[in-house]
């Protein structure tokens, strides 16, 4: 490996470096304080390598992974989130307890994980990512140990995803069987044409119809959905909060790139199944949605419905060959969907105050927070106006995203999907507005809100407003992105 | 700038109002009428401007102020901003109706009233925005926009319904909105395919070839849009919710400004955009519209809640405005622009006395009303006024717009047009008992109640002359509005070759 390969991995060594800092530091003298500092210290380095390493320009480093714009990109991504996550944590975590230090490791590596994913172009780092990120995820949702509930989504969330890691490993070794590749690159040159045996082509089918099932699951797409409520409201929110953004923006990246260099647009067969998934997602989250009286499930369908809307937009690049546009209107919309579900779920975890039996997760607790702690009504009402589409968000541009994407490639049903859904979104959005403004009842313990995810959520809804309104920087940086793309 | 000068200061007006609670009750109401004033000072000067003359799909139209800057350029989308007569019409009655409605909240809202001045005023911005955007985008956001405020107006400081009322309003008009949008992408799309430029530009847009079935479809997510709002039948019913719940001030603005919007709409976007597939739609739309006009005014009459008569007495005259814009031709379409003013101003009022009623009786039915000239001789002559106005009594704004729909609307189609004046029939018949059951008859023993006071008995003042003298002489609102009517419709004549000729024989 050559020193110029070594300078692009700068931001997975720093990463690294600062989980074997963080091990020692816990290892020699616990203090929770220093773990929170070095995490974010050792995150925002992380961060500052990312334009270094950008001007280097792209560079295969192994047949493993490829260090390009793209990557580097979403690896920004979720180290911002990771960082917001941390400094929710740390609000959180703060009066739980002794031994919450182990907490930043896990985070850490989580992100590590996520940034082999955005990066890897074979299958081997595929995995490699994605076991790292989950394993890591396992214990970050059980993380308090306080009551069973997290314990349960914890054990739910372990055994679905060793199945549905299962279910991937099993295609790869199917289309392994058939190409004999492992790398996306290669693969490319089996897609469109029929292999010579039908059987072959069936079996390739297979394999790839495993594949992504497995990574529909993780992205919890109807009908792999199941666990998505459970485990999000049985996590600590600050989890809850990781595990609505980078575990799922991490293997959509993945997903964007490996759709994009294996041609995997050219299966048609594919794409209608996605596109049932994405129909299916839309009506059963928005639907299922309307049932809730506790925010967290209430997001948890939401976001089984904005996967599905994300969707539309990955769809998008295959129908006429635009495929620039569908990553373009993706990443987009998964930045505001970033934006938004961090917000949101950092104003549940600064409501959730460490006296509480469990998170401030039911709707009765949010009644007239607008006239009690008027901030975290205010960041909460922003955030799900974005949520719901609303123009002046990020949301709306993530959503205007969606009907360019739709529209230029004619997928009618598609869009109407989108339109009932958003139609449905609307009424449990509104209801959660609603009950804020509602003049407050006869409530409650009610905590002070904590100073660091007051600024955390107060950051995120200046960025959610200033994106909404002038979107164009992000659309400059998401267009340069692309063009790093082979 | 100007444009944007006036958005600027109604919203800044709002975040002052808000702060202002803080320190005193009272400051926000002045605030927001300050800055109302504020943003019609800034307009005097187009009332006086020479128009600049802009190229409109090769047909020259006049435009008194036009300003642009980039913004998103990778979808060609620009802050584009421009006022010609109708829209300063429309923008003065907005400000007009915005001082109105604060004057009603006045002594309605004792609950935040710093709250509910920023969502009034963050409304009538919405609204400005509506009527100046001339970027496709930009007007959908303000579409989008004004919405938001208005559901925290309703669902507030509404009445008892106000969660289901609120709920409604923001459903029907968001998904109608929706479908909008999505017209408005597909017809920027086909503009890129057929030229390679993706622009949301108005001017650009207007005229360009699209073939007929896409044209239609295009077209229909417009009107829905607009015909949700205005409200047609048949998707008027968010409407009677809305505005009877809805504190004074909110029905105010909602009657008053927001129906119009759709109005605005039709005439500035749905038609000139796609003027074919507009008269596709005509007889259908304008069916809708005398549909709309029988059936609100009977459902007006079956009403025992004061607000939803006027609500239901709203749809009934809305339906002129939805007939008037799709018999399409100069006499109609005057009609329907003089009908939206002098509906907001008579609909406002009568909100207004509405408002005035619950304040001091604690209820809306009008069965427990009765006999209240005895007791407030002022507010019954007022009402008995605006009453009248809105039966269209010759001589007052509403009647010259009712009669030059009808007039215009007769070359067009007689039997819609006969079915259309029945509604001026069954208008006196609502509005005759409504005023008997709450005015007239034996007042109740014992009920101390006070007269309007000067601050109403002002803003009231000041409607009925404006109502007087939309009706006496109507003449500067048709100098206001005949050239942007007239290459509205010569446009879209000229692009379809199908319409009647332009007659332009004034009135």
């Amino acid at each position: 490996m050559s020193a110029a390969e070594l300078y692009v991995l700068l931001p997975v060594i720093v990463l690294s470096g600062t989980i074997c800092v963080l091990l020692l530091a816990i290892a020699f003298a616990r203090n929770f304080n220093v773990s929170v500092v070095i995490s974010v210290l050792g995150l925002l380095t992380t961060l500052a390598t990312i334009p270094l390493v950008l001007a280097a320009g792209p560079t295969q480093v192994t047949p493993l992974i490829r260090v390009d714009a793209f990557g580097l990109m979403f690896t920004g991504l979720i180290l911002l989130a990771c960082l917001a996550v941390s400094l929710l944590a740390f609000d959180y975590f703060r009066n739980r307890g002794e031994l919450q230090d182990e907490f930043f490791v896990l985070l850490l590596s989580s992100a590590l994980g996520g940034a082999i994913l955005t990066m890897s172009t074979h299958f081997a780092a595929f995995i490699l990512g994605l076991e790292l990120l989950g394993v890591s995820l396992y214990a970050m949702i059980s993380y308090p140990a306080k009551g069973l509930s997290s314990l349960e989504a914890a054990l739910k969330y372990l055994i679905l995803s060793g199945v549905s890691s299962a279910f991937i490993l099993f295609g790869i070794a199917l289309v392994f069987a058939i190409t004999g590749t492992m790398d996306f690159a290669t693969l490319k040159n089996f897609a469109g044409v029929e292999a010579p045996d039908q059987g072959y082509g069936l079996m390739l089918m297979a394999g790839f119809a495993m594949l992504l099932a497995g990574v529909m699951f993780k992205l919890s797409l109807v009908p792999f959905h199941m666990w998505t409520p459970d485990v999000y409201e049985g996590a600590p929110a600050p989890v809850t909060a990781f595990v609505a953004t980078v575990s799922k923006g991490a293997i959509f990246a993945v997903l964007l790139r490996f759709m994009w260099t294996t041609r995997f647009y050219e299966y048609e067969a594919v794409l209608a199944g996605l596109s049932m998934v994405a129909i299916a997602s839309m009506l059963v989250g928005n639907l299922l949605a309307l049932l809730q009286d506790n925010v967290k499930r209430v997001l948890a369908y939401s976001s089984i419905a904005h996967l599905g809307y994300l969707l539309v937009a990955l769809i998008a690049g295959g129908v006429t060959g635009g495929k620039e546009l569908a990553v373009e209107a993706s990443s987009v919309f998964l930045v505001a969907y970033f934006i938004t579900t961090l917000g949101a779920f950092g104003v549940v975890s600064a409501m959730s105050h460490d006296e509480l039996e469990r998170d401030a997760d039911m709707l009765v607790a949010y009644q007239g927070l607008v006239w009690r702690r008027p901030l975290l009504a205010l960041v909460f009402s922003a955030m799900l106006l974005s949520l719901a589409g609303i123009p002046l968000t990020v949301g709306f541009i993530g959503k205007f995203y969606l009907f360019i994407a739709g529209v230029d490639s004619q997928m009618w049903v598609l869009i109407a999907t989108l339109i009932v859904g958003s139609g449905i979104g609307l009424y449990y959005y509104l209801r959660i507005i609603f009950t804020m403004i509602s003049r407050p009842g006869d409530v409650v313990t009610d905590g002070v809100s904590p100073l660091t995810s007051s600024w955390v959520v107060v950051t995120l809804t200046v960025v959610l407003v200033w994106l909404g309104v002038y979107p164009t920087p992000l659309i400059a940086l998401i267009t340069e992105m692309i063009d790093s793309l082979v | 700038m100007l444009l944007w000068a006036t958005i600027l200061v109604l919203l800044a007006g709002g975040a002052i109002a808000w702060l202002a609670e803080a320190w005193n009750k009272d400051l926000p109401r002045w605030v927001s009428v300050g800055s109302i004033v504020i943003a019609g000072l800034l307009m005097v000067p187009l009332f006086v401007s020479t128009p600049q003359t802009v190229l409109l799909a090769d047909t020259e139209s006049e435009w008194l102020a036009v300003s642009s800057s980039t913004w998103i350029p990778r979808f060609g989308i620009t802050l584009l901003v421009g006022i010609d007569g109708l829209s300063l019409l429309m923008v003065a009655l907005t400000l007009l109706l915005g001082v109105v409605a604060v004057a009603s909240s006045w002594s309605e809202i004792d609950y935040r009233p710093g709250f509910f001045q920023f969502n009034l005023m963050w409304t009538l911005a919405g609204v400005v925005g509506v009527f100046v955007a001339l970027d496709l985008f930009l007007f959908f956001l303000f579409w989008e926009v004004m919405l938001i405020p208005m559901y925290f107006l309703i669902a507030i400081w509404g009445h008892e319904e106000r969660g289901y009322a609120a709920m409604k309003f923001f459903l029907f008009t968001q998904v109608s909105g929706l479908l909008m949008l999505v017209s408005i992408v597909a017809l920027v799309l086909v503009h890129h395919s057929n030229s390679g430029v993706l622009t949301f530009n108005y001017f650009d847009l207007l005229g360009i070839p699209i073939s007929e079935g896409v044209a239609f479809y295009l077209m229909l997510g417009f009107f829905i849009a607009f015909v949700v709002k205005l409200p047609g039948f048949p998707f008027h019913t968010w409407l009677p919710d809305a505005h009877t719940q809805a504190p004074t001030a909110a029905s105010v603005l909602l009657a008053g400004i927001l129906l119009k919007t759709g109005a605005y709409g039709l005439i500035r976007f749905t038609v000139p955009l796609f003027p074919g597939a507009a008269i596709e739609i005509a007889q259908f739309a304008m069916v809708l519209g005398v549909v709309g006009i029988i059936y609100g005014a009977i459902l007006a009459f079956a009403q025992t809640d004061f607000k939803r008569l006027v609500a239901y007495s709203s749809v009934s005259h809305m339906g002129f405005v939805l007939l008037g814009v799709y018999a399409w031709n100069e006499l109609t379409l005057q009609g329907s622009v003089m009908q939206m003013v002098a509906h907001g101003l008579s609909t406002a009022a009568l909100f207004m006395l509405a408002g005035a009623l619950q304040h001091r009786l604690h209820t809306r039915d009008m069965s427990k009303m009765g006999g209240l000239w005895q007791d407030m001789p002022r507010m019954g002559a007022i009402a008995m006024f605006f009453f009248v106005a809105s039966l269209g009594m010759p001589g007052l704004g509403n009647f010259v717009g009712e009669f030059l729909v009808l007039l215009g609307a007769f070359k067009v189609n007689i039997v819609i047009t006969v079915i259309a004046s029945i509604g001026l029939i069954s208008a006196a018949i609502y509005a005759l008992i409504a005023m008997q059951k709450v005015f007239q008859g034996a007042p109740t023993a014992g009920r101390a109640l006070n007269d309007l006071d000067t601050r109403e008995v002002l803003v009231m003042v000041l409607m009925m002359l404006g109502l007087v003298g939309l009706g006496m002489y109507p003449q500067p609102v048709f100098d206001l509005v005949d050239p942007v009517l007239a290459s509205l419709y010569e446009f879209s004549g000229a692009a379809e070759g199908t319409q009647g000729a332009w007659t332009g024989d004034g009135q």
